[in-house]
């Protein structure tokens, strides 16, 4: 048998052990997770990005402007120094500055008008009435109500906000069923390879 | 000085940011390029810190002789996989990729799986039909679930339809007025980051 499978077996029982209880194996290997998902990360990071990105064009592409994003990065490790953590703000700044100048164009579009558009649908056309356009636009414009703070949720208000509950609990009760099958989906594949590739029970 | 300048260029790289949407000028697609790239960077920085901070919490804990071997075996973890990357690269076939494979990726699914336990034990003690609200999450939750596995064709030939009607309409306009709301309001918290009046990132040292 393919020592691979032994070991991804023997981690997959191992973990699979804390629905008895928290137990040593259990916390051994998740160590091993976490430690081993960092190394992988800084590995993959530092050879996309800063090797791709900043070392070699800097080094050997004649690229010297890129020396502000090196500095930049550097005053990050100033955290470790309690004189000059807050050299560390300056980064930090640059990032959620310029992350908050992206996300407004991309927020207005792909969250606010693309949802917008979406919701917007023919009511009655060559095909017939459409509920489910009618259905759409009450439990987009009902939660909306739901969510809008400024006025009090009395009258029309309150009984769009309240309608708009109802909508809400369709879709946590919908999102819910659909994170448990996504789960419960993924647990039949470890017990799928536990029986057929580790203990070779099936197949 | 120290709460000025982080702000100065806070506002700096938003407006840049912001204002190069509306510019198909060559100038403003470089300018935009870099910034994202400088982002990348500083990105991979702070990951770098945040594993030095990692490793020197651990090893702070080992010298108090607190949980010993499984400091050491994350510790062991982060120090391995950039051995493997220098003595094999990160090719395919390489001994990087292949603890990714076999040992990385099984253990990451089998956390995922675990919980489906928890969820389902949790659902079970909390899921009561105390009153409406309650009453049809719990109903929608059912048919969902019921109506996604091949036991509901059987059941009837409208399950799975009722199923997908309910994903698509009904728990659809919730989610996209949900969106609509993150939408709005990431716009609203963005225009007072870059303008300095939301500054609590400044926080912390």
């Amino acid at each position: 048998m393919d020592i691979g499978i032994i070991i991804a077996g023997i981690l997959t029982l191992a973990i699979f052990t804390f629905l008895y209880r928290d137990n040593p194996i259990y916390r051994l290997v998740e160590h091993l997770l976490i430690g081993l998902s960092i190394g992988y990360a800084l590995v993959i990071y530092w050879q996309t990005t800063l090797v791709d990105i900043l070392f070699r064009p800097l080094f050997t592409g004649g690229k010297p402007v890129l020396l502000i994003p090196l500095v930049l990065g550097l005053l990050m490790f100033s955290r470790f120094n309690s004189r000059l953590s807050w050299l560390s703000r300056i980064p930090i700044a640059f990032m959620i500055g310029a992350g908050a100048g992206v996300a407004i164009p991309a927020m207005l579009y792909a969250r606010t008008l693309k949802q917008v558009s979406a919701s917007v649908m023919p009511l009655i056309d060559d095909g017939g009435f459409h509920i489910e356009a009618l259905v759409v636009a009450l439990g987009l414009l009902s939660t909306l109500a739901y969510f809008y703070f400024s006025r009090e949720h009395e009258g029309l208000m309150g009984k769009a906000a309240r309608l708009g509950t109802y909508f809400l609990m369709v879709f946590f009760g919908a999102t819910f069923a659909y994170t448990v099958m996504s789960r419960m989906s993924t647990f039949i594949g470890r017990i799928d390879f536990l029986l057929t590739d580790f203990l070779r029970l099936i197949g | 000085m120290k709460q000025r300048l982080p702000v100065i260029i806070c506002f700096l790289a938003g407006a840049i940011m912001f204002l190069q949407y509306f510019s198909p000028h060559p100038v403003a697609r470089s300018v935009y390029s870099a910034i994202l790239d400088y982002w990348q960077i500083i990105f991979a920085f702070t990951l770098l810190v945040g594993v030095a901070a990692y490793v020197k919490s651990n090893l702070k804990q080992i010298s108090r002789g607190q949980d010993i071997p499984y400091r050491l075996v994350a510790i062991a973890g982060i120090i391995l996989m950039p051995i493997l990357a220098i003595i094999g690269g990160i090719k395919i076939d390489s001994p990087f990729l292949w603890v990714f494979e076999n040992v990385i990726a099984p253990m990451q699914a089998t956390v995922f799986s675990l919980l489906a336990f928890f969820v389902a034990s949790a659902s079970f003690r909390g899921f009561r039909a105390r009153n409406l609200q309650a009453s049809i999450l719990l109903g929608t939750a059912l048919i969902v679930l019921v109506g996604r596995v091949p036991i509901a064709d059987m059941i009837s030939e409208y399950f799975p339809k009722l199923t997908f009607w309910i994903q698509n309409y009904p728990s659809m306009s919730a989610r996209r007025a949900i969106l609509i709301g993150i939408g709005l309001g990431s716009m609203t918290t963005a225009f007072r980051v870059i303008l300095g009046i939301e500054r609590t990132y400044l926080k912390g040292e």
